[in-house]
Parts: C-alpha cells; sequence; structure tokens
C-alpha cells in the first residue's frame, strides 16, 4: 500500500530546472566518453535513458521539443548527420510522453518490459537513417539498446536518490 | 507544482502527436540537407564551438589513465621492450658500421676524383684485390691488369701521394711495389730548398731513408719530399715523404735521414694507376755523371 503511494509521490516530486540540465549534460558527457570497440556497441544511450526518464516524470518541462535540440547537441558531438539523434530522440520522447500515465502504475521490473520496445523503436530509426544515407546497418549496435533498457531501473533509482533529500531535509 | 492531473491540451500547446510530426519533419529536411549539401557546416562547427570543450572535458581523464598507464608500465613489458631494443640496436649497429665504411670510402673516392682532375696525366682508378702475405715483400695487387692497358712502370697513388710503382702486369691483375719496399729508390727532390735526392724504401711501410745526403746538406726535419721528375718514370711534383728524423754524425761521411711516406702505403684500398708519361729522350751512354748520385739508378726498382 505504501509502496504505491511513494511511487506516486515519486513520480510527483519536485525537480529543479538546474537538476534537470544538469543530468541531461551528464547524460551527453556520459555517452561522449572515448568508448572504444566492443564497449562501444555495449555502451547504453544514456541521454536516451535519462530524457526518457523526464519525458516519463515532467512531460510539460521535458518534451518533444527539448529531446531535438539534445539530439541536435549529440549529432554535432558525433559527427553524424544533421537530424539523425534529433529524430531518434523525438520519436522517443513521444513514446514517452504517451506511456508517462502507464508508466506511473508500473515497478521499475515492468517499466523495464515497457521502455525497450521504446528503446529498440528509437535505435531502428537512427539506424534506418543510417541504412538510409550510408547503406549498411552494424547489427551490434542494437546491444546497446538492451544494456540501456537494462539501466533503466538503476539509472531511475539515482535520479529519485538524488531528487529526494529535500524531503529528509523537511523531516529534521 | 505540476500535476499529471491537470492535463489541459489548450493552454500547452500543441499534442505530442502534433510536435511530433513537427520535429519529425524538420529532422528530416535537416537529414537531407546535411546529406545532399554543404549548407549546414557553418552550424554544425558554430554548435561545435560549445561542444568540443565538453567533450575535451570528458577525453581528459581517458587521456590522463593513458599516460599513468604507460608511467606504471610492467617489469615484463620493459623487459621484453629491452630485449626488442637491443635486437634492433646490433642490427642497425651492423648496418652503421657498414654506412661508416661505405662513407669512408666514398670520401676517399671524391678525394680520389678530385686529384684525377687536377692533375694532367690520364689515370685510372683500380682497387686493391690482394695484398702478398710475404711480410718481406710488401706488394699489392690491384684490379686493373693489361686488358686496361696497364703497364710495368707506372705509378701508382693514392689521393695524397706516391704509394707505389707497377712492376707486373697480368692480364688481369698488376702487381705493385711499394715505395717502402726494400730498396725501392724514387728521385725526389726537397720541397723548400729544390735540393735532389733518392729515396729509398726500408722494407718497413712507415719508413724510408735519404741515402747519400752530405752531413752538410740543406734538410731539415719536416721538409716535404717531392717527385723531382728526373729519369721520367715519376711525374714531378707529387709528394713522397716527409722528413721526420735526421742524424748528423761526423763520424759517418753521410747523414742519416728518415722519412716517413706521405700516402697512406698500406691503408687505402682504392689506388690510382698514371699512366701516359712523355717518353724522355733516351739516356746517352757516354754523358758525364750528373751531380749526386741519385737519378739513373735510382728510377728502378729493387734488384
Amino acid at each position: 500500500m505504501s509502496a504505491s503511494i511513494t511511487k506516486d509521490q515519486e513520480f510527483l516530486l519536485p525537480a529543479s530546472n538546474t537538476f534537470l540540465v544538469l543530468s541531461l549534460v551528464g547524460a551527453l558527457l556520459l555517452n561522449w566518453l572515448p568508448w572504444h570497440g566492443i564497449w562501444l556497441a555495449l555502451r547504453p544511450d544514456f541521454v536516451a535513458l535519462v530524457l526518457l526518464y523526464w519525458c516519463m516524470h515532467k512531460p510539460y518541462r521535458v518534451g518533444i521539443g527539448v529531446s531535438w535540440v539534445i539530439g541536435i547537441l549529440a549529432d554535432v558531438a558525433d559527427a553524424s548527420l544533421f537530424g539523425q539523434h534529433a529524430l531518434a530522440y523525438s520519436v522517443l520522447a513521444f513514446g514517452g510522453i504517451v506511456l508517462h500515465r502507464r508508466m506511473q502504475m508500473f515497478d521499475l521490473r515492468q517499466q523495464t518490459l515497457q521502455i525497450f520496445p521504446l528503446l529498440l523503436l528509437t535505435y531502428a530509426v537512427y539506424a534506418a537513417v543510417h541504412w538510409q544515407m550510408r547503406g549498411y546497418v552494424s547489427w551490434e549496435y542494437f546491444l546497446g539498446c538492451l544494456v540501456s533498457a537494462l539501466l533503466w531501473a538503476p539509472l531511475t533509482i539515482l535520479l529519485q536518490s538524488l531528487r529526494r533529500p529535500r524531503t529528509d531535509s523537511d523531516s529534521l | 507544482m505540476e500535476h499529471t492531473q491537470s492535463f489541459q491540451f489548450f493552454n500547452r500547446g500543441p499534442t505530442p502527436a502534433v510536435r511530433l510530426i513537427f520535429f519529425s519533419i524538420l529532422s528530416l529536411l535537416l537529414l537531407f540537407v546535411d546529406a545532399r549539401f554543404q549548407y549546414l557546416e557553418t552550424a554544425r562547427s558554430a554548435l561545435s564551438v560549445v561542444v568540443y570543450p565538453l567533450q575535451r572535458l570528458v577525453t581528459a581523464p581517458a587521456m590522463l589513465w593513458h599516460e599513468a598507464d604507460t608511467y606504471f608500465v610492467t617489469h615484463n613489458t620493459l623487459i621484453r621492450d629491452n630485449n626488442q631494443l637491443r635486437l634492433q640496436h646490433s642490427t642497425d649497429a651492423a648496418q652503421l658500421q657498414q654506412f661508416q665504411a661505405m662513407q669512408a670510402e666514398n670520401k676517399h673516392l671524391r678525394e680520389l676524383l678530385a686529384i684525377q682532375q687536377q692533375a694532367s696525366y690520364p689515370m685510372q682508378l683500380a682497387e686493391i684485390v690482394y695484398t702478398e702475405r710475404d711480410i718481406f715483400k710488401r706488394k699489392l695487387f690491384l684490379n686493373k691488369g693489361s686488358l686496361a692497358n696497364v703497364l710495368a712502370g707506372q705509378v701508382v697513388m693514392d689521393n695524397i701521394g706516391i704509394v707505389g710503382q707497377i712492376t707486373r702486369v697480368y692480364p688481369w691483375l698488376s702487381e705493385v711495389t711499394l715505395v717502402t719496399d726494400k730498396d725501392h729508390a724514387v728521385p725526389v727532390q726537397v720541397l723548400r730548398s729544390g735540393l735532389r735526392a733518392v729515396v729509398f724504401g726500408s722494407g718497413d711501410t712507415s719508413e724510408l731513408a735519404l741515402r747519400y745526403m752530405p752531413v752538410s746538406s740543406d734538410i731539415k726535419e719536416g721538409d716535404m719530399l717531392v717527385t723531382s721528375g728526373i729519369d721520367g718514370t715519376y711525374p714531378p711534383g707529387l709528394p713522397v715523404a716527409k722528413v721526420i728524423r735526421i742524424e748528423r754524425d761526423p763520424a759517418y761521411p753521410f747523414a742519416r735521414i728518415l722519412c716517413a711516406p706521405v700516402a697512406g702505403v698500406d691503408k687505402q684500398r682504392q689506388l690510382l694507376i698514371l699512366s701516359g708519361l712523355p717518353k724522355l729522350p733516351e739516356h746517352p751512354e757516354a754523358a758525364t755523371e750528373p751531380s749526386g748520385g741519385k737519378s739513373k739508378a735510382g728510377v728502378q726498382k729493387k734488384p
């Protein structure tokens, strides 16, 4: 009982703009770490996860527009085509916003199962653009999708706990 | 603050679907333009000004890690590297040795070439193929013989001075008797005073002797002896030896004068053979004795 209440409350936890921006920048930085070889293939898309998190928790503050802008930044950093990440993240944000009410009723394991197809779709959009423009797809790229989905639960717990300290200070 | 229940589409702008369509079209447009044209490069570079410092920031720890990694190299790595480098060094050293030999040879050849261009006599370059292993007969064999128009009696020199004389010719080889050979005589002049003399080999490659010089003769240590050209075998003016020691003992009629050959008599590998010296007129039989004891007896080699 109490668990469901806290779950609902967790979705309503306040989030300062600073924290929001910092989390997104942090995710971008994590993505830009010099990953090599198999690690690059296994690299979870931190930006996608954080965007999805915010789209589900604060759908009126982080939406398709913000995702698109972040996507453009990712495009510049990755030297991918302009709009490649942006398109993928827009689709992701749309999915997140559409699903956000359903997510509030699920626990983390169920959420993971829900977001996996969404991430797969995002990856597929990116890969499709790549395939259309460059003519080939490297399939190990989709491994990152799986890792990202597995990382959803730890990331959510982390971000929630980072949003919570104020309640602790209130309880004092 | 934000209540997810208050889902009011009207004051929150267009619906997510509309936004998605808008941004998708925007993305596709950008994709198309970026893929087909170069219009967006400036925008990209402008944005990269923002992105690049962050990227540098992120890669910095990795670079630090790399540097730390090279700092804390393992013992095994060092040993392996060391062995590898040692091996490399030995092969390189061998090559370097060859290189130095080549360099010396090249320098020497250049000097010979310069001599050849200075002298008006036709010369040919020959290389030493054998040296006689007999310690008393220090003869050389050059790789040019009668097929290369080498004749007995021609003079052999290196880039500095006279080395010897061709004494025997084979089709492909020629034998050189060194100026230092026992009793080999060369008619010379002291460059400083013009004094004529004959220098004899002593059998030691580092020594020549001036014989039959009066105690009072004008000669000093350090005097340069050059060929006089008398008797026609040797062209005039070629350096032969340098006076290194003079013993003037009044008990003997002649001074004892020791000289060192100027040419690297036992050093070089390539030598020059001089040919085409002008023939002198026949020596008159009943001529009066020339002054000194030098010319005629001196020119030919040892008995």
